[in-house]
């Protein structure tokens, strides 16, 4: 079992989301996280699907992807060179002064954006890759128990041209 | 010219030359009918059910190699053909269902007769879309037919709103279409056909598997000559059953839960497994991690997903079934299994297919009866030389898939994935339609045929004398044989004699079970159909032949068989093939010559015979 990266193109049609989720439920495939968006083409998305799973299974799904109607092109992204990233908002319940301070330190360390504020409540934005994201949660927890609430949007893959980021 | 989405619709079906439409009409598809009112070249039949409609366009499909084509209304029309849909689609078969539906801007109202019909058939079709635009129409019906007929064949599901139906619009239908996202691949890959044909060369015992798809690709002639030419025997599925002519010397018999001993003992025994057009379905796979255990395994299919899914793939061919045939059968060489042969046809001598000796059922209501339901496939081989046969679901399709003889000009339609009963007789419908000069022949369960009875009336009115075999044992019996013998004779909801006076708990039949409901005879009669009742073995040839005569008006025979008869052999849940329960009390392993004396019992014994006495 570990971790793949899948993305695929597929038709700007109504019911393309259904039958590609509907695809993963209906065949109990885990899915851990799928993204869809309009491409430079607007007849085409593009989906980025992340899961768990072993070989067999993963090939299988690949191949139930590529025979679905609406799918254009699947490519697997498991192995390949890619930017990945993760848009993520933290809000921060019942902040003191003292809480303004460690939030800084660490928001320094993740990279994340201060955007909204106000004497109680601080909102934070965070673009990271999963993994970075997992941590910064992590952290989050452990300093602001119970005060923290979470909205994350799933990763967005695109191929890498020369560095990587995953 | 400036046309109604309805006109349009009918010129698109007339430009995919359907000549039968099976149709049922509603308030939101009144346009379509209304646009259909006296066209010439479209046959419109109204069935008495959409159940029955859609496995008709079923039959039609499969019997004649066109596409089925439904037309019903929104709603309960639309919901209706859902088991239809899953049914075709789970065996391949190219369907386009058009369904009514409420005006666009209706759509998520909660409108009279409004279903998401697209999102309840999304997981059983090959594709399915509701038109959106007028403009979009005639391309989406191309698209329909395209889809349904190619690649692996399945259904489309086309959802047509009634403002779409009236809205003017061009009359123009595309001559092709082109979908970037289904390129269906039929052309085979040499490299991989020499893998196997090196493959064949060094195998001792090989054998040919054949599954649906080789049906479907039309590759029975050309699958016999590479039989013949390579000497190899073959298996085939229950779909593949009448691909090669089953009294070919070659043939073995059908593999799987029911299949024959000398089928699945030679796939389990075999070296090299090449198989074409199968899905390895838990049906014929048995306990997968022993499934051919010794067997390089080789397998040609259409469709990627099959391959490997199920049973791990050694030599993977992505093709037509016929193109595979075809390039195999140019560069094959004869191959060398004389003794593979010897020994396949010695375990089909030794255990041929029978049907398990009556139950011991004490004074049972139908245990006078002096025929086997064997001896109704029987009297159907000898008699009927070019036919469709249609099966139900249970038992009557087990027998008939163990006992019919098949060739090109005998097919069976069968529902082998989805299991659905009350296909038989409007399949049999849609196969006379479509073959008006073939007898055809339903055969039935008294459950199955219960599901869609109505359908006595569609063969009636349109003068279809299908022959209806009803083999009334008065139970649900495929069920109550797994009661009988996994759960203990708990007989539970599997009586269809049972009434409100019976006790709580019942294990047998008896003298005192009350009358079965209905009375096939009189039921027949009303609908305007020939009735013959089979209560002897001696009968089943007259009564076969008396229904054979009928030209214009369907017959109905029930054949009165033992309530107790068992499908044998089979292999218990769980078990890989070679494990087979051979008779009513005793079970065979392959491995150690073990009997069982009752079910779970092992027993050994050295010297074995199969009629269970000493030899």
């Amino acid at each position: 079992m570990k971790k793949r990266w899948i993305s695929l193109y597929v038709e700007n049609e109504i019911g393309v989301l259904a039958r590609i989720s509907g695809l993963f439920s209906g065949k109990s495939y885990n899915l851990n996280s799928l993204t869809a968006g309009v491409t430079e083409d607007e007849t085409i998305s593009r989906m980025t699907i992340s899961l768990i799973s072993d070989d067999r299974t993963f090939e299988q799904i690949k191949k139930q992807l590529n025979r679905s109607i609406e799918v254009i092109k699947v490519v697997d992204f498991t192995e390949t060179a890619i930017h990945m990233k993760e848009l993520m908002f933290v809000r921060i319940r019942n902040c003191s002064e003292q809480d303004m301070v460690k939030l800084n330190y660490m928001r320094d360390i993740f990279q994340a954006k201060l955007i909204d504020y106000n004497p109680s409540t601080a909102l934070l934005e965070c673009v990271q890759t999963e993994d970075k994201n997992n941590d910064f949660i992590r952290l989050l927890q452990i300093v602001f128990p119970g005060r923290i609430e979470i909205v994350r949007g799933g990763s967005v893959a695109v191929e890498a041209v020369s560095i990587t980021d995953r | 010219m400036q046309i109604t989405g309805a006109e349009l619709f009918v010129k698109a079906l007339l430009a995919e030359q359907v000549d039968t439409l099976f149709a049922y009409p509603g308030g939101q598809a009144i346009d379509l009918f209304d646009a259909l009112y006296g066209v010439e070249g479209i046959r419109v039949i109204l069935p008495r059910h959409e159940q029955g409609l859609v496995h008709a366009a079923d039959g039609y499909a499969r019997s004649t190699g066109k596409v089925g084509v439904c037309l019903v209304t929104s709603g309960p029309g639309a919901t209706n053909l859902v088991t239809g849909i899953a049914t075709a689609n789970y065996d391949s078969v190219p369907l386009v269902c058009f369904t009514g539906q409420v005006s666009t801007g209706l759509i998520g109202n909660d409108a009279f007769q409004e279903v998401d019909i697209v999102g309840i058939t999304r997981s059983i079709t090959k594709y399915a879309v509701t038109v959106r635009k007028r403009e979009d129409l005639a391309a989406v019906i191309k698209k329909a037919f395209f889809i349904a007929r190619s690649g692996k064949p399945g259904v489309v599901l086309v959802d047509l709103p009634k403002d779409i139906q009236q809205a003017k619009g061009s009359d123009c239908c595309p001559k092709q279409v082109e979908i970037r996202g289904y390129k269906p691949n039929t052309r085979v890959h040499m490299g991989q056909i020499r893998k196997s044909l090196e493959c064949l060369k060094q195998a001792k015992r090989p054998v040919f598997l054949l599954g649906g798809g080789v049906k479907i690709a039309r590759a029975g002639r050309e699958m016999t000559a590479l039989m013949e030419k390579t000497g190899i025997p073959c298996v085939t599925t229950i779909m593949g059953k009448g691909a090669v002519a089953t009294d070919h010397p070659l043939y073995v018999g059908n593999l799987g839960i029911h299949g024959s001993y000398a089928a699945n003992i030679a796939i389990s025994q075999c070296d090299v497994l090449f198989s074409i057009g199968v899905r390895f379905n838990d049906r014929i796979t048995g306990k997968v991690s022993e499934f051919a255990p010794n067997a390089v395994i080789i397998h040609v299919d259409i469709d990627p997903a099959s391959i490997s899914r199920n049973i791990e793939v050694d030599i993977p061919i992505v093709a037509d079934a016929r193109n595979a045939v075809q390039v195999l059968l140019e560069h094959a060489d004869a191959c060398s299994c004389e003794e593979w042969r010897k020994q396949i046809a010695l375990w089909k001598k030794e255990y041929p297919l029978t049907v398990s000796e009556s139950a011991q059922s004490g004074d049972g209501v139908q245990g006078t009866m002096s025929f086997t339901p064997q001896a109704v496939m029987c009297g159907i081989n000898r008699i009927f030389q070019q036919a469709v046969i249609t099966t139900d679901v249970g038992q009557n399709q087990m027998w008939a898939t163990q006992f019919l003889e098949l060739s090109e000009r005998k097919q069976m339609l069968t529902s082998g994935g989805l299991g659905t009963m009350g296909y038989g007789l409007p399949a049999a419908i849609g196969a006379k339609l479509g073959n008006p000069d073939l007898d055809v022949i339903a055969i039935c369960g008294d459950g199955g045929i219960q599901m869609n009875i109505q359908e006595m009336a569609t063969a009636v009115v349109y003068e279809l004398p299908v022959i209806i075999c009803i083999l009334n044992n008065g139970y649900l019996g495929n069920v109550r044989q797994w009661q009988e013998m996994f759960f203990n004779r708990r007989y539970s909801a599997t009586c269809l004699r049972r009434r409100k006076s019976c006790p709580s708990a019942c294990s047998a039949p008896s003298s005192a079970c009350p009358a079965y409901t209905p009375d096939f005879i009189r039921l027949a009669e009303s609908y305007g159909a020939k009735a013959i009742r089979v209560t002897k073995q001696e009968e089943i040839g007259p009564a076969l032949e008396a229904a054979k005569e009928s030209k214009t008006v369907p017959v109905v025979i029930e054949f009165l068989i033992e309530p107790e008869r068992n499908v044998l052999p089979i292999v218990p849940p769980g078990n890989p093939l070679s494990n087979m329960i051979m008779k009513s009390n005793g079970m065979i392993t392959e491995k150690k010559n073990k009997i069982t004396e009752s079910y779970g019992v092992i027993t050994e014994h050295n010297d074995m015979d199969m009629e269970g006495g000493k030899r």
